[in-house]
């Protein structure tokens, strides 16, 4: 399997087979992670985070990652202080960026936007979210999460909660849970209903989807909760918003009617969906999910750069 | 001499749109800038008898030939419509219109948030993913663009 030099801008593009063997060399990495070794094999190697969006986690993870393993950083975290702001547009910023880095790591609000940035130039480019599309590495580190805390990432029954229409991170993560044949169950108002290409997707999966409102209905059957939050910057419509923004409270009166080794996952940030109460019960696993990304982000950089086998 | 072609006088030079999904006509005419401020003849015949689909829509129109471009556009919202070119009464060539795999920056992707429509200089491509009626998805957003959508592109209803 060769990830030499490939774009990661959707899991699509990717075989269920390379989807496994990412996690398997995520396990490896997280050993050499531990023990400080191969700090040094991405010495030389240049990565550019171009984020013109607003990011905590994503960004400050793959700088880490890619630090971590030797590498060195450049990029911006908002378009302000660059040419941008004077209306240069993506594809001339990207154009001029492959020629300082070795690889780019790119948010964007439009749609298809690393797609489009990928085709421009030679170097590879991973998306780290474009608008309401895709996040294909928050994806890989949620099915690695999912895989340590169970030990499968298959045949489990999955609950996505919240903001199906416009998070990206359910889009990307429910069709690659389809692949490996987990039951979902989509919960979220009416008006946050999973996009239908999406569903046509995880119907060509083969697999079982249930769509609901009602969380306490389908909590017994759970495995994995997978809560988002409701996004209010990707509202058309304010008073949208505030119809719905209070919809779900995911707290530990409602989880002690769970099985009991119900996780409960989310892509962070959260504003309030899940009770803090929970964050110290064997329930919660959402801080351990961010330690899984920077060990995937390690793991792909390695990849894509040609270092690791 | 079929009952169709008595309904529609024939015509000495220009186009026969056959096959036309019924109902489509007046979309095609839009598709061809075609407003009846012309001074030439056109024919449009709709919810006609058809042996092959049950009802059609047929459009004839003297004096024009169809640009590949208008041709390719027919093909989306119409995928079964035959062209054929009509000189001294005859049909000299005959064709159905036919649809590439692969749709290249003759309509917009239907999701406004998409990259391709921002200022950024990037063509929108699509796959068709279903034909009659035809559905297309963006490469880049990998949202759908259906016919509806396509047929409000080209009747100017949004730009």
């Amino acid at each position: 399997m060769n990830f030499k030099n490939r774009d990661l801008i959707t899991l699509n593009d990717y075989t269920t087979e390379e989807i496994k063997s990412i996690l398997e060399k995520a396990r490896e990495v997280e050993k050499y992670e531990k023990t400080r070794e191969k700090r040094t094999i991405l010495q030389g190697f240049v990565l550019a985070t171009l984020f013109f969006e607003p990011s905590t986690r994503t960004r400050l993870s793959f700088e880490s990652a890619m630090q971590k393993l030797g590498g060195s950083v450049i990029g911006f975290a908002g378009p302000e202080a660059t040419s941008i702001a004077k209306g240069e547009s993506l594809m001339d910023t990207v154009r001029t960026v492959a020629n300082y880095a070795d690889i780019i790591v790119l948010r964007h609000p439009r749609m298809g936007a690393a797609r489009a940035a990928a085709e421009a130039i030679d170097i590879p480019v991973i998306n780290a979210g474009d608008g309401s599309g895709e996040h294909p590495t928050q994806t890989l580190l949620d099915l690695y999460t999912i895989l340590k805390e169970k030990q499968k990432i298959s045949g489990l029954n999955i609950g996505l909660l919240g903001d199906l229409k416009y998070g990206r991170t359910v889009h990307s993560l429910s069709v690659a849970l389809g692949r490996f044949k987990n039951n979902l169950y989509l919960i979220s108002p009416e008006s946050l209903k999973m996009p239908r290409e999406t569903i046509r997707d995880l119907r060509e999966t083969g697999i079982e989807v249930h769509e609901t409102q009602n969380l306490s209905e389908v909590l017994p059957e759970l495995d994995v909760l997978y809560v988002t939050r409701i996004q209010k910057e990707r509202f058309p419509d304010l008073e949208e918003y505030n119809k719905v923004k209070d919809a779900y409270k995911v707290n530990n009166a409602l989880l002690e009617r769970g099985k009991e080794n119900l996780i409960v996952m989310h892509p962070l940030p959260r504003v309030g969906e899940i009770a803090y109460e929970v964050d110290n019960t064997k329930y919660a696993v959402y801080f351990r999910q961010v330690k899984n990304g920077v060990i995937i982000r390690m793991t792909l950089l390695g990849l894509i750069l040609g270092v690791f086998e | 001499m079929s009952e169709n072609e008595l309904q529609v006088k024939k015509i000495e030079n220009g186009t026969v749109i056959d096959h036309i999904s019924a109902g489509k006509a007046l979309a095609v005419l839009r598709i061809l800038g075609i407003t009846g401020a012309e001074d030439f003849t056109v024919s449009v015949l709709m919810n006609a008898k058809s042996k092959k689909y049950g009802k059609k829509d047929l459009v004839k129109i003297e004096k024009r030939r169809l640009t590949t471009t208008e041709v390719n556009k027919i093909a989306l919202i119409s995928p079964h419509a035959t062209i054929n070119i009509i000189e001294n009464y005859k049909v000299i060539e005959k064709f159905n219109v036919k649809l590439p795999e692969e749709i290249v920056d003759v309509v917009k992707c239907a999701n406004p948030t998409c990259i391709t429509n921002s200022k950024e200089p990037v063509t929108p491509k699509f796959k068709v993913v279903e034909v009659d009626p035809i559905k297309l998805r963006c490469i880049y957003c990998n949202r759908f663009t259906t016919v509806d959508d396509i047929i409000k592109q080209f009747s100017g209803e949004e730009q």
